[in-house]
């Protein structure tokens, strides 16, 4: 019997302190020292919260570099925007790495609310069984690990209406107690926007080193608008980012072979901001219908379709990628 | 959490509230309250919008309004106002994060307390004034800003929720998640929408399924809720979108000739139809 999140609410999840109110401006932070007796303090509805609050780095931080130290190359898959392609570049980026039967390959979701990779690894139905050595990831292949809150729930369908707090202890979860093991590549998928998750990851994982993060976009303004707003984010907590991807960017017709835009790069597309911003642009990957099949199947869209462009674009993306971290 | 038992000064003429909600990220639901906006208004109604995605807020480039601020007033903050054709007696009005922003790149790193009371301020100060419809546009997910809606509308009576999807499964997937929190919350559904079911190919005319098709009416009946239709890609949307400005025409104009306009009143019919009884 494997985990159900039942299980998880009542034992063993990390103790964490809820503010309820927002902070006041000029706010020491709840780990700090001064927490509960800086001028800013007085007067915030947090104070007697934050005065109560044990001090100084969170004891679980050291746990969880252990547990991670036997993981070589840390990425996170990031986004501002949603629906853009970070769970299905996540996933092909997976299938990628361990078609290379030397690496061992790891991909974890942290979109609590709406977990996609179970989906498209094809292993919805897989469930976490506990041991004494912490948690054990589903294995979709001999070398392909993968957690997801998806896992523990009772229904496939089940809602997590979680606020930060909850979210934030399981992410610790999923980093303190995972059993890993040995992995070359772990692969972090983010749920979008810059809130509760993207700040704990960074918070928790920050000691055991992040390599960067590859940002995805679409072409059209509307989406770079958000992503500007995570590559800001990525400056702000100091997270390098490796590159930059524009998803569905151009489309074929299957009948007449005619070409489409059908997210118009009105403002120069992910190219355009790359060099706006001075990030490294590492590929476009075109649309392609057969792409979102294999999702909705669990089946890898690079085994299945080798030839499609689509898939070219892909590897030349993981190249890049392993070259940015240094892997070749 | 204080109770908010009696709803807020803001929105008491308000005749109806409606929720755009989507699961997933990316499936068009600023596109949708967009659409919708357009619709009502050029159906000569007073609509307000407003944007509860806080760390991606979209309608200011939707609506043209990206160099825009709200403004403060006695009764509250004041909604940036879009302009509409002469001849049409509807209005529209929008709130959302990004007009307090300084720069439209900045990024907003907020945890969930701080969005909670965000999202407070944006239901008890704004001085709407008089309106017939409030869409409400939200992030993905079910968590911080939608607890937060729930508890803030809880006593307010809203018609309910337009949910959003788009055809491929691992969208249903997630879609289905926000279907459930709806039940939990007790929020009326108003119905279900597939965005973007179909390209149809400016060359040859032939309709290509990119993100295959009818995920929307399989879980509309898998839920027993209502159908409302499906709206294909169309790229001309972006275009209107990026074409609208002070010196051109306004959105709503351009919008009121393109195909989309059918389409879409033919989803808002049925959801007038429903005959909702104004709250006010």
């Amino acid at each position: 019997m494997g985990l159900v999140l039942g299980n998880v609410e009542n034992s063993g999840m990390p103790p964490e302190y809820e503010l309820e109110h927002p902070k006041a401006e000029h706010c020491p932070g709840p780990e700090s020292e001064n927490a509960g007796k800086g001028d800013a303090c007085n007067g915030c509805a947090n104070q007697s919260v934050c005065e109560s609050l044990p001090k100084g780095p969170d004891p679980d931080i050291p746990a969880i570099v252990e547990n991670l130290s036997n993981i070589k190359h840390k990425v996170l898959v990031l986004s501002g925007k949603g629906g853009v392609g970070k769970s299905t570049f996540t996933t092909m980026l997976s299938w990628a790495l361990s078609a290379d039967e030397d690496l061992q390959v790891g991909a974890m979701d942290l979109d609590i609310c709406g977990p996609s990779l179970p989906h498209m690894l094809g292993c919805v139905n897989d469930v976490v069984h506990e041991s004494n050595a912490g948690w054990t990831p589903v294995y979709v292949a001999d070398n392909l690990a993968t957690m997801s809150i998806q896992f523990m729930l009772p229904e496939d369908d089940s809602a997590v209406i979680w606020r930060g707090t909850k979210k934030n202890a399981l992410i610790k979860k999923f980093l303190k107690d995972v059993n890993w093991d040995y992995l070359d590549y772990l692969i972090i998928d983010t749920p979008p926007g810059t809130s509760d998750e993207h700040i704990t990851i960074n918070k928790y994982m920050k000691d055991s080193g992040i390599d960067g993060a590859l940002v995805v976009t679409t072409p059209q303004e509307v989406a770079l608008l958000d992503v500007r707003k995570e590559i800001d984010f990525c400056r702000k907590a100091g997270i390098k980012v490796l590159g930059l991807v524009e998803n569905m960017s151009g489309f074929v017709c299957p009948g007449c072979k005619g070409q489409s835009q059908i997210f118009k790069p009105t403002t120069g597309g992910g190219k355009g901001l790359c060099a706006e911003l001075g990030i490294k642009f590492l590929g476009s990957v075109p649309l392609d219908p057969r792409i979102g099949k294999c999702c909705d199947n669990g089946e890898s869209f690079l085994d299945a379709y080798p030839d499609s462009p689509a898939s070219e674009a892909v590897l030349q993306v993981v190249e890049s990628l392993r070259d940015a971290v240094g892997d070749l | 959490m204080e109770d908010v038992v009696s709803p807020a000064q803001s929105l008491s003429k308000i005749k109806h509230i409606i929720l755009v909600l989507s699961g997933k990220g990316g499936v068009g639901k600023s596109s949708v309250t967009t659409q919708t906006a357009l619709t009502l208004c050029n159906m000569g109604l007073k609509v307000g919008v407003l944007d509860v995605d806080l760390t991606g807020p979209s309608l200011p480039r939707m609506f043209g309004l990206e160099n825009r601020s709200i403004m403060q007033s006695r009764e509250g903050w004041l909604p940036v106002s879009v302009k509409v054709p002469v001849s049409c007696k509807g209005s529209l009005s929008v709130v959302s994060l990004g007009f307090l922003l300084d720069d439209r790149g900045n990024s907003v790193v907020w945890r969930g307390p701080k969005k909670t009371a965000m999202i407070k301020q944006f239901i008890t100060d704004v001085a709407w004034g008089e309106l017939d419809y409030l869409i409400i546009d939200t992030p993905p997910g079910t968590s911080d800003e939608h607890i937060s809606l729930a508890e803030q509308l809880r006593w307010c009576k809203p018609d309910g929720a337009i949910i959003v999807t788009t055809p491929q499964n691992v969208a249903v997937a997630d879609v289905k998640k926000e279907i459930n929190f709806c039940r939990k919350v007790e929020l009326n559904i108003l119905g279900i929408v597939e965005n973007m079911s179909g390209f149809i190919c400016p060359h040859c005319a032939e309709c290509t399924n990119i993100f295959s098709s009818g995920g929307g009416k399989r879980l509309a009946d898998q839920f027993s809720v209502p159908y409302l239709g499906n709206i294909p890609i169309d790229p001309r949307f972006v275009e209107m979108v990026e074409n609208q400005g002070a010196s051109k025409p306004s959105l709503a104009e351009l919008y009121k000739d393109s195909s989309l306009f059918e389409i879409f009143q033919l989803i808002l019919r049925k959801v007038l139809d429903q005959n909702h009884p104004p709250r006010v």
